[in-house]
């Protein structure tokens, strides 16, 4: 019997299929053409969006909300080079993404074709790995390498390249084989010896914090964090990346350290003799200058990358494993003991007590962003999926709103991509059609990636926007107030800004508005009571307001800038 | 700062050699010599990378990431064999040419092409020999010279 022959393309689709991928987000173009015929008819979602890089984050969004590979499709040169910004946003955040671009023809390729790029080159340090298909056989096997490879271990982006030839080439289904990757085996079980050692040290802390972040998530390991925190008295710090992780209201959680962190996370750090480091890689956000961080403190660290142990800090018990096996080994290994943490704790209450985040709301004043959200927890009751922007916003929420499960916040931590929010919110809701997402966005941010509302309003994804208006870059504008003489160099939006209410209308969504405290409760019901289209809100807000706590760069975290006041003394 | 020598056994395939060399000169190191072959395994290339840092570790765990690199030793110094290739083109005339072939010889430089105003030279051995080698043949006028990778082996001491 012959075998039945498929082209390239055709075996992407059906391979897809076999990696049970239900939903791509993508834009075509010449050289990837050939692989939309075939995906017309499949039973995989295809969403357009208005530009690769809203399609990347987009997959990102979906891969963030569900823990599970987001798939972005798009056309060789200008699509696949918009993609490198959510690949490399991907790498820093470990998001598990398959992006599969076109290539023009083998033949032309190093030609300077039309539409030519050099896209494994131009990814290759944006990505995990890659792969340039040279025969269409090759593809079954490739991409159930590419999804191995970015959900394990370290989760991160993996881009496939496929020529238009070889889409087009015409071949037999090869069932893919097991795979055989002698360099790629990532260390999963903890040495027990560690583990021991680890737990030795943890048993003879006075000051232990557990110091938590994506690690947790991605290996969704809250639960076991949550046993091994309450069993033993240990308190948490929620990284960016790790909000969420630990419930927030727990009396045993501080929220998140670091830059803009509040005043008892960061502080706690610094007073600690044990940091028992998951999952987190000492970010320079958290750590300011990493020679006055935690002087005190011995390091567990943990962390299923070997690389990430030692780079920043020495730990004086590195742990190569996944998170929910450590876990699940400290809580083991402390069986019976009980640690002394009482004052520990005690103390860190009082810190909180004393040192509070606070913002001040008047009843006719402008709109203060921490008020603004406090009042939309509020008014939600069920658990609303939050994807931020990047800039003062983003610390806000992660700052001011609780969050009690994992794979609810949603934001570009590691590499600051301004734009992420709005698509990656789509991706979110493209998951959980039934859940509240809501993006929480910046109008910086929101102009930089804008088009996108079109594909909510088109392929009818609800989301929620709320456009965080002061007309301005606001933490470029903070920045350059404080070291820059208020001298507000480029990071003014206001002479031009568009009418956000017409704009989202004229995209085919609602546009609602608020500029003062009246409008805040009443203008927020409405929006949660539209579910059948995307809702934009233009919410306009105070343009001086400042992100307090603030460590500057380079900084110790001793020195926190806690208000306008102290910064008088800088 | 010393010299640290890495042996890393790379999977044979298609663009190795730049993901090596850009995940290296990413992080800004430098990398004083590299060469890449064949090893006796087929679909496996070896990879020797001398360098100067103190970061070695960092830059072996960044190597490790690397889909297709297997594996990385660090070759201890004293018990490494290490050799380098060279092939030297030196202008030579009636009055230096006996001298200039005196001196290869007692180098154990091997003469693999004679014309009427220079010799071709090859060379294995360690970098100080073929520096000293290169000093010897500069006074009569070098051409050109190539310098192979250093290429290293653990000994079994």
């Amino acid at each position: 019997m012959t075998k039945e022959l498929i082209t390239g393309a055709e075996l992407i689709v059906r391979s897809l299929e076999h990696l049970n991928v239900s939903t791509v987000f993508g834009v075509p173009g010449g050289a990837i053409l050939p692989a939309y015929d075939p995906l017309y008819d499949s039973p995989i979602r295809h969403i357009l969006a208005r530009h690769e890089q809203g399609a990347g984050h987009m997959a990102e969004g979906y891969a963030q909300a569900t823990g599970e590979l987001g798939v972005v499709i798009a056309t060789s040169g200008p699509g696949a080079t918009n993609l490198i910004t959510p690949l490399a946003n991907a790498l820093m955040d470990s998001t598990p993404l398959l992006a599969i671009t076109g290539q023009v023809a083998s033949t032309a390729i190093g030609n300077d074709a039309f539409q030519e790029a050099y896209t494994v080159g131009l990814s290759m340090a944006a990505t995990k790995h890659n792969y340039l298909i040279t025969d269409a056989s090759e593809i079954p096997q490739v991409l159930k390498e590419a999804k191995y490879i970015a959900t394990s271990g370290r989760p991160g982006p993996v881009l496939v390249d496929v020529p238009k030839d070889i889409l087009n080439q015409k071949t037999g289904w090869v069932e893919p084989k097991d795979l055989d990757l002698p360099g790629y085996k990532p260390t999963l079980e903890p040495n027990p010896k560690m583990i021991q050692q680890a737990a030795n040290l943890i048993k003879s802390s006075k000051k232990p914090i557990l110091y938590v972040g994506g690690g947790i998530i991605h290996s969704n390991s809250h639960k076991e964090l949550y046993d091994l925190a309450t069993t033993y008295n240990i308190p948490v710090v929620t990284t960016l990346m790790g909000r969420g992780a630990f419930p927030d209201g727990h009396e045993l959680c501080l929220e998140m350290p670091g830059m803009h962190g509040n005043y008892t996370a960061t502080t706690s750090i610094q007073d600690s003799d044990l940091l028992i480091a998951i999952g987190v890689r000492f970010d320079d956000r958290v750590t300011a200058n990493p020679d006055f961080f935690a002087q005190n403190a011995k390091v567990i660290h943990a962390d299923i990358d070997p690389a990430e142990i030692g780079k920043v800090r020495e730990a004086q018990v590195p742990i190569v494993g996944d998170a929910k096996n450590v876990l699940i080994g400290l809580t083991e290994a402390l069986k019976g003991s009980e640690l002394d943490t009482a004052s520990w704790i005690n103390d860190l209450r009082e810190m909180k007590k004393n040192f509070p985040l606070n913002y001040d709301q008047k009843d006719d004043g402008p709109l203060k962003v921490p008020y603004v959200l406090e009042q939309l927890q509020n008014l939600t009751e069920e658990e609303a999926v939050v994807v931020s922007g990047v800039g003062q916003h983003q610390m806000w929420i992660s700052q001011h709103w609780n969050f009690t499960e994992p794979n609810t916040w949603l934001n570009s931590g590691g590499l600051g991509t301004m734009g992420y929010s709005l698509p990656a919110a789509i991706g979110a809701q493209t998951a959980f059609p039934d859940k509240l997402v809501l993006a929480l966005d910046g109008d910086g941010c929101f102009q930089m990636t804008c088009q996108e509302l079109i594909t909510a309003s088109t392929e009818n994804i609800p989301i929620k926007v709320v456009v965080f208006n002061n007309g301005n870059h606001g933490m470029v504008r903070q920045w350059q107030k404080i070291f820059y003489n208020s001298k507000f160099s480029a990071s003014e939006l206001t002479h031009h800004t568009p009418d956000y209410v017409k704009l989202a209308e004229s995209m085919g969504a609602v546009g609602l508005r608020m500029t003062k405290k009246d409008d805040v409760k009443k203008i927020f019901t409405e929006m949660l009571n539209i579910n059948d289209k995307p809702v934009l809100i233009d919410c306009v807000v105070d343009p001086d307001d400042m992100v307090f706590p603030m460590v500057p760069a380079g900084g110790s975290n001793d020195q926190i800038i806690m208000n306008k006041e102290d910064l008088k003394q800088l | 700062m010393s010299e640290r020598i890495l042996s890393v056994l790379v999977e044979d395939k298609p663009g190795v050699l730049a993901r090596v060399s850009s995940t290296i000169s990413r992080r800004g190191f430098n990398i004083n010599s590299l060469s890449v072959g064949p090893t006796h395994i087929e679909g496996r290339s070896k990879m020797t990378i001398v360098t100067e840092l103190d970061a070695v570790e960092q830059v072996k765990k960044q190597l490790n990431k690397l889909v297709n690199v297997i594996k990385i030793v660090e070759l201890d110094p004293e018990m490494t064999i290490e050799t380098e290739v060279l092939l030297l083109k030196v202008s030579i005339n009636k009055d230096t040419q006996t001298s200039v072939i005196e001196k290869a010889n007692l180098s154990s430089a091997k003469s693999v092409d004679v014309g009427q105003d220079y010799a071709i030279f090859e060379m294995t051995g360690s970098s100080k020999e073929l520096n000293k080698f290169e000093k010897l043949m500069k006074p009569f006028g070098i051409i050109e010279m190539v310098r192979g990778g250093r290429i290293a082996i653990q000994s079994n001491l």
